[in-house]
């Protein structure tokens, strides 16, 4: 009952060349992670490569969101945590104490499970992340919308109101202008996690398109629960449970032969 | 086999929702019930009533100021009290009314008994004059009398129409004479007041001193030219009096000056009494008390009111705001804030007086005479800012109701959803630009919320601005047109306690009663006025951000 799902890797449009990609962009050495006295993440070492789209897939309290928000130190704003291990992107510790974690997340956008625009205009949206950094040239501004609504494909639906509430669009087109709004500063690396989970399947693909067109500007993280989802779109795959990292390897290895046993089960839909 | 019964009562609970239901009604019906009570009692005041003349008995025990009728406003009809030999009947009722006329008779209201009355008529030609003195008068026009001319006659068929007229140009009259002495020469006053300090500064260069000893020369010739006119306009006020006989058979005569305006209360017809209405009412929003504020208005102390109220919320609001933020948003979460949170929210429940004391002690004698010394001390030892004045009492209320915003704006910052801040951090925003960008303007609405409860608190409070600054009769509103237009620095007049003051100073409490009613609806109008602003301000916005959460 293996292979049932298969990667669709020809529909992918050509990622960076081998030769020039950065393999270990990401790498996230020995890290163990903690909720007050509760360990969430057991010794996790993983590599990300640059520009590629890299999926964790789990049952639910794996630990795969966690980590997610271990990337951009969005789990500083819980009270009682600690960590042990690093993280390194581009071999620069994101815990060095010397800079400052808002210049890291400039550097890393992040989409959320579910949909969270600020209560402004489509276009203020957008350009929010361009806005705290102090940006106050208005063509750049306007270049930025167009550009990271077009990249977010949706720039026709959302050209003529611009400056209409983001909280009138509907549920896809308010999780595309998320995206747009992640990469509107032109960040390094997209983190999303569960994006597609509240949206219906028409919305889904066009996000899974949009993953696709994406990855060959950023380094794509992208959390899902949905498996068609991750061998559609992700270009290497990793298995976690309780907490721990059980088979990293490229998606259609892993889809068509997994190493581990607990990993064919879970993909072959026998738990989880 | 037999059916099961029909289980009509069985629900659990389902009759406590009966009893909810009462709790709710009879909180509504109570104030309701005093809603109506107000509106009813405060609205009446201006309504003009008939003047009803009584012919008592030939032989009865009655008898008012030696003759054997009166002529009044009937004010409410009661069964007898004080019940008499004569008339030993079980339930005798008795008629109270209004007789105006109170610089004559020493007495505005007087009870009859309906026994005693003979007669009561409502004779077509009787007159109601609204004096600036003394209340009304109430009696039959005589004649319009000029100092040196023949004196016309009230059965002229032109008398109306030119006391109409008489009075009318008296009233213009008094509003210029107002106006010169209030305005012109006040504007003379006050900058013959900073002469006078600057010389009592010390001694300035002799040029200077010519110039002001000059200025001042110059200030008092414009001051006479101007006082002249005013009391030239104030003799033509008394050139004519009219002439008047109270029903019980004197005759007097009033200066047309001293005339407010006239009516022959039982020649009006419906659209005529609602025309009397309106222009009451309005001239108690408009006009300035009269006679211990018994009489005129009260637009003193609705202006008052409404500038310190908003005052108040200018001040209470950045405080609340920035507490709550540090609290909520900053503090480390532990035993420490959570005993600072009790200590706010205990701070709502002290007696408004303990906030009075504090203000006092700390507004107008610490922080007011500091000032003073600093700044004013050319004008000591009169108090410029050490006494009570509008600003230390917008500061106590400020201080009183900071709690109620604390706590409102703390429960809007929580209610921002988590995500739309961790969106905000996400795009690589400080905490602050958090704060500043998405935070508070999805909690306006909630901090709205608490200024609201806090204006309708502030608004109705009284007993602390007794001591930071009320008082019964303030000679100048907080905000004129003259520099610096807002004049914290004043003492000002306050609707809550023009209540307290007419109610229970009043040398007339009686003839202050209907005024009381019409206080009090007023303020409780003002409250609604000043809480509906806001709500329309939070609707505004809570439209823009499109968030139900509040």
């Amino acid at each position: 009952m293996q292979a049932v799902i298969k990667p669709l890797s020809e529909a992918k449009p050509a990622s960076a060349p081998e030769n020039l990609r950065d393999e270990r962009y990401i790498e996230v050495a020995d890290f163990s992670f903690f909720y007050g006295g509760k360990q969430a993440l057991f010794n996790v070492t993983l590599d990300i490569p640059e520009k590629q789209v890299t999926a964790f897939i789990g049952p639910s309290g794996c630990g795969k969101t966690t980590l997610l928000r271990n990337l951009n130190r969005m789990n500083d704003l819980i009270d009682g945590i600690h960590h042990k291990g690093d993280i390194l992107i581009k071999g620069n510790s994101i815990y060095d104490p010397e800079q400052e974690v808002i210049s890291i997340r400039k550097r890393i956008g992040m989409v959320f499970q579910k949909s969270n625009p600020f209560p402004k205009s489509i276009y203020e949206n957008v350009v929010y992340s361009l806005r705290v950094a102090g940006q106050k040239n208005k063509r750049h501004l306007d270049e930025t919308v167009e550009r990271s609504l077009k990249a977010a494909a949706l720039w026709d639906e959302a050209k003529d109101r611009l400056h209409e509430s983001a909280l009138s669009l509907s549920g896809g087109q308010m999780q595309r202008l998320c995206i747009a709004r992640a990469i509107a500063n032109q960040p390094e690396i997209l983190l999303m996690d569960e994006p597609c989970s509240a949206l219906d399947p028409i919305a889904t693909a066009r996000i899974e398109e949009l993953i696709c067109e994406l990855k060959a500007n950023f380094t794509i993280v992208i959390v899902t629960h949905n498996m068609q989802q991750a061998a559609r779109c992700s270009d290497r795959t990793a298995f976690m449970y309780l907490g721990k990292l059980i088979e990293v390897g490229s998606t259609a290895e892993m889809f068509e032969k997994p190493k581990e046993k607990q990993t064919e089960d879970y993909i072959s839909g026998r738990f989880g | 086999m037999r059916a099961p019964r029909p289980q009509s009562h069985k629900t659990a609970g389902e009759p406590l929702v009966w009893l909810t239901s009462i709790g709710l009604s009879l909180g509504l019906l109570m104030i309701l019930g005093l809603l109506a009570i107000i509106v009813v009692n405060g609205l009446r005041v201006f309504w003009p009533k008939r003047v009803i003349e009584v012919q008592f008995k030939e032989r009865g025990s009655f008898s008012f100021m030696g003759t054997n009728r009166l002529a009044g406003e009937i004010v409410k009809e009661q069964r007898q009290i004080v019940q008499s030999v004569a008339d030993n009947q079980a339930d005798a009722r008795e008629l109270q009314f209004y007789l105006g006329n109170k610089d004559v008779y020493g007495l505005n209201f007087v009870y009859v008994s309906q026994s005693s009355i003979a007669e009561m008529r409502y004779p077509g030609n009787i007159l109601v004059i609204e004096r600036i003195e003394y209340g009304n008068a109430v009696g039959y026009p005589v004649a319009l009398r000029p100092q040196n001319a023949p004196a016309i006659p009230a059965s002229d068929p032109s008398f109306a129409q030119r006391l109409a007229a008489l009075n009318r140009e008296a009233n213009e009259r008094r509003e210029r004479i107002e106006k010169i002495e209030r305005t012109q020469i006040g504007k003379i006053n006050a900058r013959m007041t900073k002469l006078r300090l600057r010389q009592r500064a010390g001694p300035a260069a002799q040029a200077k001193q010519t110039r002001t000893e000059d200025e001042m020369k110059e200030l008092q010739s414009r001051y006479e030219a101007l006082a002249q006119s005013a009391s030239a306009l104030r003799q033509q006020q008394s050139a004519i009096e009219l002439v008047y006989r109270l029903p019980t058979g004197q005759e007097h005569a009033i200066p047309i000056g001293n005339l407010v305006s006239f009516r022959y209360p039982n020649q009006l017809s419906l659209w005529q009494r609602a025309g009397w209405f309106a222009q009451n009412a309005w001239g108690f929003l408009a006009d300035d008390p009269r006679e211990a504020n018994t009489e005129g208005g009260v637009f003193p102390a609705i202006f008052g009111t409404a500038v310190m109220t908003l005052i108040m919320s200018i001040a209470v609001v950045p405080f609340g705001v920035l507490a709550a933020i540090y609290l909520r948003e900053y503090a480390k979460q532990g035993v420490f804030v959570r005993a600072v949170r009790i200590a706010v929210n205990n701070l709502a429940g002290v007696p408004s007086i303990v906030f009075g004391v504090f203000g006092l002690g700390f507004f107008v004698y610490f922080i007011g005479s500091t000032i003073d010394e600093f700044f004013f001390s050319s004008a000591l030892p009169t108090p410029t800012f050490g006494t009570g004045a509008i600003l230390w009492a917008s500061l106590t209320l400020a201080l009183m109701t900071v709690p109620v915003v604390i706590v409102a704006t703390e429960e809007a910052l929580t209610a921002v959803p988590r995500g739309m801040r961790e969106g905000s951090l996400a795009c690589g925003a400080s905490k602050w630009q958090t704060i500043r960008r998405i935070i508070l303007p999805s909690a306006v609405p909630g901090i709205l919320t608490g200024l609201i409860l806090a204006m309708a608190r502030g608004a109705g409070e009284v007993a602390p601005l007794m001591l930071v600054g009320v008082v019964k009769l303030a000679p100048s509103l907080p905000l004129d047109a003259a520099w610096p237009f807002i004049h914290f620095e004043r003492k000002f007049m306050h609707l809550g306690f023009h209540i307290y003051d007419l109610g229970f100073q009043s040398p007339d409490s009686e003839a202050a009663k209907p005024m009381v009613f019409a206080t009090t609806l007023l303020l409780i109008l003002l409250v609604v006025l000043l809480n509906l602003g806001a709500i329309v301000i939070r609707e505004r916005i809570r439209r823009k951000y499109a968030m139900g959460a509040f």
